[in-house]
């Protein structure tokens, strides 16, 4: 449990300063061999994004000094950053990761690329070879709760952009935007960002109008689409299903008389104007025909606020979950810390009685297979009745913040070898129970044994 | 015993219809659990009991009004579940689930069922005609449900207000391509139905037979039919004008079927 997080984000520091910070991917190696050859740091990982830089790490002993390894590796001054960072540990640390990678932390909650972001950052690491034990148990929990986060709330699913907006509403008129046509009327950034949206979403055909026809060629030619000529826009527009207007013009230019005009064209199929030009470009009483959907974009705006009041709402729930994620996790690890020691007790226990046996057996003789199974049946109540008091003892210490001292004085008495808490063994040999790694002894599909020892 | 079946498929159906009025009101979540089920389980016992009424009493008998309301309720259920295992999406389920249950419920208290003179001549032809028919009823209703749907979502769209059921509903697009689907199809086999009818009656009853309520009530849905795929042909009706002829095209439609209670010809009692 000995977590730590240090780091600053855009809730602790402003973009001047998490600039400083920011470590690019190339150097991430060599940033990470610093951090873990630093006094106590056993394993460690670093997520540098626009949005934060943070260190996550595991110490031996309790005490790590991520402070130092930041002064040190930025050659930061004392009192230089202290007032922007932010630090947590041991439990806060773990529900800290969990937040992070469930998108609770982000600017915009349950944006989804803060996850892949993490997971870089993980995969990183991991090849580096400075997360290889419980640090990888921590992030790999925190990559299921936010999988647990994004399927059993509602946070990530509306859209809280103007684009995705656009897009979404598109969906909800034509179902899947495979070979619809998008009309630009105007050659503006706004319409570029939209259209690049609704062509991921496998809108195909482009044309673009715009008042000066050589833009029109310059952004048609973006899209593999085809200009036009500004007046054939109203013979034009009909064509497409989209319409993105974005001109500058001081007045409407396409009025309800329009409208009619296109449905009648289009045999009454459904088109969607799209108007992101202030002054409006499209008059409001065009959304009165059958047929035809006009959204400004102030409209949109509101989609989008909307939703993200609809996200804040399932935040809450999210962050319930979370909390419940990280007790569950505390409880796990510590089982973990117990769990080798009762079945390094156990075998060794076993090693004893077996070996007292087969001293004793060449004494006594031919037994008749009843009174092998005495034996047998002799020998095991006694270590059982001896080892029943020092496991109930475990077991419950595994609840206990003072585990390590039961486990301690259970391994001193009985002489069992110290407990392989470090890098997991890759390497043979040693006793297979306390080679086990912690990582293994909560699931139950590898050692059903080790999991029905844990449980009551 | 077809009987009881019938009305435990009924008392299913009702579970289906109330998860479907909760789910307006946004509150179907825990109801939908067992919603699914129970109709699932409705349309099985609805198939053995017209099975066994087939069965026990020969295809004659399926064409009495109580089973044909029982098997348009079925091939309503059946379509419906179709389209929920093939769209993810409940919702027409609150406009076709009253109608279900209705027809069930209707063919599960009739106590007396209007007979057929079993040795009828026709009865082969009759079937024939009784079973296009409820395929063309089945569909015209779907397209129905189909141009509502559509007018639903269109003024969602329009208002650019949400309500939460509205986030599972089809996109507005599909939704018409159903209404049309249902429309094309249910069109021939109504009009090869009425065409069989005519041509039996005339049969039996000679050219009077025109002028019976349940005829002209046919003749005018199938007007109706033609002039909704007509004006969607022609000039692609969607929305309100086509919800508003949908609209009368059903009234006609219920009236037509109605008129089965009315009509002196149509008992198929041999004169």
């Amino acid at each position: 449990m000995n977590y730590f997080v240090l780091g600053v984000n855009h809730k602790t520091a402003p973009v001047q300063v998490r600039e400083r910070f920011a470590i690019p991917e190339s150097r991430l190696p060599e940033a990470l061999g610093k951090l873990t050859s630093m006094d106590g740091i056993e394993e460690g990982m670093i997520v540098s994004t626009c949005n934060r830089v943070e260190i996550f790490a595991r110490s031996q002993n309790g005490t790590c000094d991520l402070q130092q390894f930041v002064r040190e590796y930025f050659g930061f001054q004392t009192g230089e950053f202290e007032p922007y960072i932010f630090q947590h540990e041991k439990l806060e640390a773990v529900k800290h990761v969990f937040r992070v990678a469930s998108s609770l932390d982000s600017m915009v909650v349950g944006e989804s690329q803060i996850l892949g972001q993490v997971k870089e950052a993980y995969a990183i690491a991991r090849a580096v070879g400075t997360v290889n034990s419980q640090l990888d148990q921590l992030l790999t929990r925190a990559f299921a709760v936010a999988k647990k986060v994004r399927s059993e709330t509602t946070i990530a699913s509306n859209s809280v952009s103007i684009a995705s907006v656009a897009v979404d509403l598109a969906e909800k008129i034509f179902g899947s935007l495979q070979g619809k046509s998008v009309y630009l009327v105007g050659a503006g950034k706004m319409c570029e960002l939209a259209a690049r949206h609704l062509i991921a979403h496998g809108a195909s055909k482009i044309y673009v109008g715009n008042r000066t026809f050589d833009r029109a060629v310059t952004l048609a030619q973006k899209f593999e689409g085809e200009a036009i000529p500004f007046e054939r826009l109203y013979d034009t527009v009909p064509w497409a299903d989209i319409v993105i207007s974005s001109t500058g013009a001081p007045h409407a230019i396409f009025r309800k008389e329009h409208g009619e005009k296109f449905l009648h064209v289009r045999k009454n199929r459904p088109m969607f104007f799209i108007d992101i030009a202030v002054p409006r470009d499209i008059d409001p009483a065009l959304n009165d025909l059958d047929g035809i959907f006009v959204y400004n974009i102030d409209d949109l705006q509101q989609v989008v606020q909307s939703h993200l009041g609809d996200r804040k709402k399932e935040a809450v729930r999210a962050e319930a979950m979370v909390e419940e994620e990280v007790r569950k996790f505390e409880a796990r690890a510590q089982t973990a810390e117990v769990v080798p020691t009762i079945v390094s007790l156990q075998q060794h226990l076993e090693t004893l009685r077996q070996a007292e046996l087969d001293r004793v057996r060449g004494r006594l003789g031919t037994l008749t297979p009843e009174q092998e199974i005495a034996i047998e049946t002799l020998t095991r109540g006694i270590i059982n009745k001896i080892m029943h008091t020092p496991i109930t003892a475990l077991k419950a210490s595994a609840r206990d913040p003072e585990a390590t001292t039961v486990i301690d004085v259970v391994r001193k008495l009985f002489n069992l070898r110290p407990q392989p808490v470090e890098k997991p063994p890759a390497s043979s040999g040693g006793d297979a129970a306390a080679q086990k790694p912690a990582a293994q002894a909560d699931s139950e599909a590898e050692s059903p044994e080790l999991a029905r020892q844990t449980q009551k | 015993m077809p009987l009881l079946w019938l009305r435990v498929a009924t008392v299913l159906y009702g579970v289906g219809l109330i998860h479907a009025m909760l789910m307006l009101r946004q509150r179907g979540e825990r109801s939908g659990r067992i919603a699914a089920p129970a109709v699932g389980l409705g349309i099985v016992f609805h198939l053995v009991s017209l099975v066994e009424t087939a069965c026990l009493f020969g295809y004659a008998e399926l064409v009495t009004i109580r089973q044909a309301e029982s098997a348009l309720a079925l091939l309503i259920a059946l379509i419906f579940t179709g389209m929920f295992l093939r769209y993810r999406t409940a919702t027409p389920a609150a406009l076709i689930f009253p109608l279900i249950f209705l027809l069930t419920f209707a063919s599960a208290i009739s106590h007396n069922p209007v007979g057929i003179t079993r040795s009828s001549l026709y009865s082969g032809w009759i079937l024939f005609h009784v079973s296009t028919l409820i395929f063309g009823y089945a569909m015209l209703f779907l397209s129905f449900v189909g141009s509502l749907l559509y007018l639903v979502l269109m003024r969602q769209l329009k208002r650019k207000q949400q309500p939460s059921w509205a986030a599972r509903m089809p996109a507005l697009q599909v939704v018409d391509e159903w209404g049309y689907k249902a429309l094309l199809l249910g069109f021939p086999f109504m009009t090869i139905g009425l065409i069989t009818g005519s041509v039996v009656a005339e049969e039996k009853f000679g050219a009077g037979f025109i002028s019976d309520p349940k005829v002209v009530l046919s003749l005018l849905m199938w007007a109706v039919y033609l002039t909704l795929l007509y004006t969607r042909w022609s000039a692609g009706w969607r929305g309100r004008k086509a919800a508003y002829l949908a609209s009368v095209g059903f009234v006609v439609a219920v009236c037509a079927w109605g008129a089965n209670y009315l009509s002196k010809l149509h008992r198929f009692v041999a004169p």
